[in-house]
């Protein structure tokens, strides 16, 4: 058991921990703190992998900014206990199953796949990031500038969306 | 080292966990934070490929996932707040406009 097998294991727990409470917990605030947790052990999960920059990217953007807005708006439609409602029939016959198969395939598709440790040749460090700058603003410049757009686009649907009405 | 095949059944159980909280959730809000696990739960399976071919190109489409990711919630919160005062509820069975 090598410390970094041992990091991976406690980070898994604390990711897998965290989205099973995600289903469990009855109010939404709850749930938003339980998939921080997972983000936050991913997050330590890509420092493992050494991606430095992602998981930097990740704490900002997805644990910072977007967990952020979702608390806003729990608090904002003073979000309260989840109704218990019986689940729909399609859900109760077709859902888990069709859950069951997909875990099933899944499983067999990594249990079936060969042993695969890194081959270790990705650069560490300052230099990882530097070589994925590299990537992004050469080899991956118009997907990046079309991103440029998407946001624009996301910016004015949610204002159109969240003004009132005349 | 941790065996890639590790890191991709923890994305599977990622996203299965993932799948779960979209079909039984009752609440709005609690549904797009189960798609936004299962979009983490793909990403670390991206980052892992990435790790295993010795490729950074999974983590550039990382960052993509993430821009993405960041616009749906924006798009999509507004959204849960035209649902919430036009409905006055967040429980998705009552938005049924559209059912048969």
């Amino acid at each position: 058991m090598t410390p970094h097998l041992m990091l991976f294991f406690v980070l898994a727990a604390l990711a897998v921990g965290g989205a099973v409470s995600l289903i469990v917990a009855s109010h939404p605030i709850r749930s938003a703190l339980a998939l921080i947790v997972v983000m936050v052990a991913l997050a330590g999960l890509y420092l493992l992998l050494g991606a430095e920059f992602v998981a930097a990217v990740q704490i900002i953007v997805y644990a910072g900014a977007i967990m952020v807005l979702f608390v806003f708006v729990i608090m904002l439609l003073n979000a309260g206990e989840e109704e218990r409602t019986n689940v729909s029939r399609l859900a109760g016959t077709a859902g888990i199953p069709l859950a069951v198969a997909l875990a099933g395939f899944l499983a067999a598709a990594v249990a079936r796949s060969t042993p695969v440790t890194a081959t270790g040749a990705a650069a560490q460090g300052a230099a990882s990031t530097r070589a994925l700058a590299n990537l992004l603003f050469r080899e991956f410049v118009y997907p990046f500038e079309l991103t440029s757009f998407l946001i624009l686009v996301a910016i004015l649907g949610a204002l159109v969306l969240a003004q009132r009405e005349k | 080292m941790v065996p890639t095949n590790y890191y991709l059944a923890l994305s599977a159980i990622l996203f299965g966990l993932g799948v779960v909280a979209f079909v039984f959730k009752r609440n709005i809000i609690t549904i797009f934070m189960s798609i936004e696990l299962m979009l983490n739960a793909v990403n670390l399976a991206f980052v892992a490929f990435s790790q295993a071919l010795g490729k950074l190109d999974g983590q550039v489409f990382v960052l993509f996932v993430i821009v993405v990711a960041a616009a749906e919630a924006a798009v999509g919160l507004g959204i849960i707040i035209l649902i919430a005062r036009n409905r006055q509820s967040l429980n998705v069975e009552r938005v049924n406009l559209l059912k048969f």
